[in-house]
């Protein structure tokens, strides 16, 4: 059975078509538990995300901050496994037929078998993968799997990327291209550097793929601030935030509902 | 004897131009650190075509560090190893106390070249926290020092040095808060910062060039011991030990000797509570080949690539990955790698400390210890070169526990293993 690399690229096509920026949301599966992670993505799903990102919790989360390390932690304490991180893709797929991508480190990947990963991945509906420790250059084993299990490959670009490479990384992506609008780590930011709007030029001069932007987005009002310029807005630790602040799943469950609606009312805001 | 001391690598053959020691090196780093990766490769390779970076750096290597290290032959302690001859390379008697000024001087230089004004790094021990906070008191650079909270505990001396010298030190609390973690940290606060700042990596692992960097401004100890047995023993060793935790004092005496074909090298992992216990840092011994901080190399990790938690008395090889070259060294044969326990390790240390006045740091004392065991193999014509990569002063409390050497404890051995296990306990 092939991915859903051809869902992902018509819903991103149909955000367009609408004028508007799509709203991408990131939850890590496992967290707070596998059958929770799965319904916290129908909730942002039923709030208005568009994809959603799940994450692999990894040992070691060297790009991430303090709030997704948490979340990690606890889907990994719980004992989150591979098959959980499908299980949660294969359902939030058949409960909401979004596009579902996987976004993790290279190693579980590498362990697990690149072939493995890819045919177990599209089988359970996926669309495809973000790896952003895994550079392009690194990236032909992989890319050569996604692509004939229909996955697509969503590479990350960052400010301080050269004009010459943005095009080297954006001709071997697929999907979207995930602008990161800060050199940073994870997590929420007061305000959305200038950089972001800047970087989203400079890609979409290499490409025509969409252009989406990710890191330090938390609110509506960022969203649509971003949204005046991007092709999407892609949202992680603010929903995870809203779970690990909730007193009860339930609660958790709401209010990341809540703030997809909120989100998917800014990307409307261009 | 030469005056110069930065000898990088004369082949240039390994690692290959993407930075591959056979299957392991490599860069597998986010987007944002390549550009500052790339200019740290083109700025070292400017370096090393510059004779006024060597010249610099030879200065500072004989007037600062103190080198050449001396070669000290161990008699006493030799008596408790088979008879063999055993000589020690004393990495311990560098400014600072260990090899790690080698490759930190080497850095702070690069670092001015490249204009930036701040540097991070990690540690373990505090080795190489305290020679990066030094280097960087020397030429006026902002430090910042991440190392994991249970190693701030058991290297609290090194700590105070760090600050001393003016360095901020961040105890990290995330994961098993060792070494992985500070290295963790150090990664994110490089994402975040790094127009301003270099990441001054301590040792042979981490993306490409770092492996290969790092390694050349350590062959310099190879080099000299190669040189200075020759002189004093008239011939090359059967084996060259030396400790393993990331692998850079390791491939700093190594290096020299790969071509010599005769020359055993024996790298001393950290088995901790013995490697059937789980409790240990032997990578090379009981890990598989993944990618942790930058690299493909040996890991310990789980079956869907989850890295493990590592243990081992001794900070500066509580780690759970190993430097690329080394696991090439492994898989062609080249190298040899064994595991000795923390038990071995704080024998060794003492033994030495009793019958030569040498107190090796617990890191060196593995090396030691594997050093006795290969004397027993090669019996009474055995020539053994060790390489005594620091020294113990920073070790002192944890020695004092794990004997019961401080007033307050009574000294019996009872006691001593309830403080043994109270160490233990706290490391976990």
């Amino acid at each position: 059975m092939s991915g859903n690399i051809e869902l992902l690229n018509t819903t991103l096509a149909a955000a367009k078509a609408a004028d508007r920026a799509a709203l991408i949301a990131y939850l890590p599966a496992g967290f707070p538990t596998v059958d929770g992670g799965i319904e916290a993505v129908k909730a942002v799903v039923a709030g208005g995300a568009d994809v959603v990102e799940v994450g692999l919790p990894h040992s070691d989360p060297v790009l991430d901050g303090p709030v997704i390390q948490t979340a990690d932690d606890i889907a990994l304490r719980g004992g989150v496994r591979i098959a959980d991180v499908m299980r949660t893709v294969r359902e939030a797929y058949e409960a909401t037929g979004v596009p579902i991508l996987v976004m993790t480190y290279w190693n579980p990947i590498d362990r697990y078998g690149v072939e493995r990963f890819t045919a177990e991945l599209a089988e359970a509906g996926g669309a495809g993968c973000i790896l952003p420790d895994l550079p392009v250059q690194e990236s032909a084993l992989w890319r050569e799997h996604a692509d004939k299990h229909g996955l697509a490959t969503v590479f990350v670009v960052a400010p301080s990327s050269q004009d010459a490479r943005l095009a080297t990384i954006t001709a071997a992506g697929s999907g979207f291209v995930y602008a990161a609008s800060l050199m940073g780590v994870t997590g929420t930011r007061a305000s959305v550097g200038a950089q972001a709007q800047e970087l989203v030029g400079r890609t979409r001069a290499t490409t025509d793929l969409p252009v989406c932007v990710g890191l330090g987005v938390s609110n509506a009002a960022q969203a649509a601030e971003v949204a005046g310029f991007a092709d999407g807005v892609i949202v992680g630790s603010a929903f995870v935030k809203a779970m690990l602040d909730a007193p009860d799943e339930a609660a958790g469950l709401a209010a990341v509902r809540s703030l997809a609606g909120e989100l998917a009312e800014g990307v409307r805001k261009r | 004897m030469t005056s110069e001391f930065f000898i990088p690598d004369p082949e240039g053959l390994i690692p290959s131009a993407e930075g591959y020691f056979g299957a392991y090196g490599g860069k597998f780093i986010p987007e944002a650190l390549v550009a500052a990766v790339d200019e740290v490769a083109v700025e070292y390779d400017k370096a090393k075509a510059d004779p006024a970076f060597a010249a610099e750096l030879n200065e500072l290597m004989v007037n600062y560090t103190g080198r050449p290290s001396a070669l000290t032959e161990v008699p006493r302690f030799a008596e408790h190893a088979g008879g063999a001859r055993i000589f020690l390379k004393r990495e311990d008697l560098n400014h600072t106390g260990s090899h790690k000024i080698n490759n930190v001087l080497g850095q702070a230089l690069l670092t001015k070249r490249m204009g930036k004004t701040r540097v991070i790094a990690e540690t373990g021990a505090g080795q190489h926290g305290v020679a990066t906070a030094t280097a960087c008191a020397l030429f006026g650079l902002d430090c910042t020092i991440y190392m994991g909270e249970i190693d701030t505990q058991r290297q609290a001396l090194n700590v105070a040095r760090m600050r001393m010298l003016g360095a901020e030190v961040v105890a990290v609390k995330s994961g098993s808060r060792t070494l992985k973690d500070a290295i963790n940290e150090a990664f994110r606060d490089w994402v975040a910062n790094v127009d301003r700042t270099h990441y001054l990596f301590g040792t042979v692992a981490g993306p490409h060039p770092f492996p290969a960097m790092v390694r050349d401004f350590h062959r310099v100890i190879g080099v000299e011991a190669r040189r200075q047995l020759l002189e004093r023993a008239g011939r090359l060793p059967d084996a060259a030990v030396a400790c393993v935790g990331g692998g850079s004092n390791a491939i700093g005496l190594f290096h020299a000797f790969i071509p010599d074909e005769g020359v055993r090298l024996v790298g001393c992992e950290p088995a901790g509570h013995g490697v059937e216990t789980g409790e240990h840092a032997a990578t090379l011994t009981a890990g598989e080949p993944g990618i942790l901080h930058g690299s493909r190399s040996y890991v310990l990790q789980d079956d869907e690539g989850q890295i493990t938690e590592p243990y081992s008395i001794s900070a500066g090889l509580d780690y759970p990955g190993i430097g690329p070259e080394h696991s090439y060294l492994k898989d062609v044969g080249r190298g040899e790698y064994r595991a000795v326990t923390d038990d071995a390790a704080m024998q060794a240390l003492r033994l030495l400390s009793r019958t030569e006045g040498i107190i090796p740091a617990i890191e060196s004392a593995h090396a030691l210890a594997g050093a006795l065991e290969l004397g027993k193999e090669l019996g009474k014509d055995g020539l053994i070169l060790v390489n005594l990569s620091g020294r113990g002063d920073k070790d002192m409390d944890t020695a004092a526990r794990y004997f019961g050497l401080y007033d307050t404890d009574a000294v019996v051995e009872a006691d001593a293993d309830s403080d043994r296990a109270e160490i233990e306990g706290d490391a976990k």
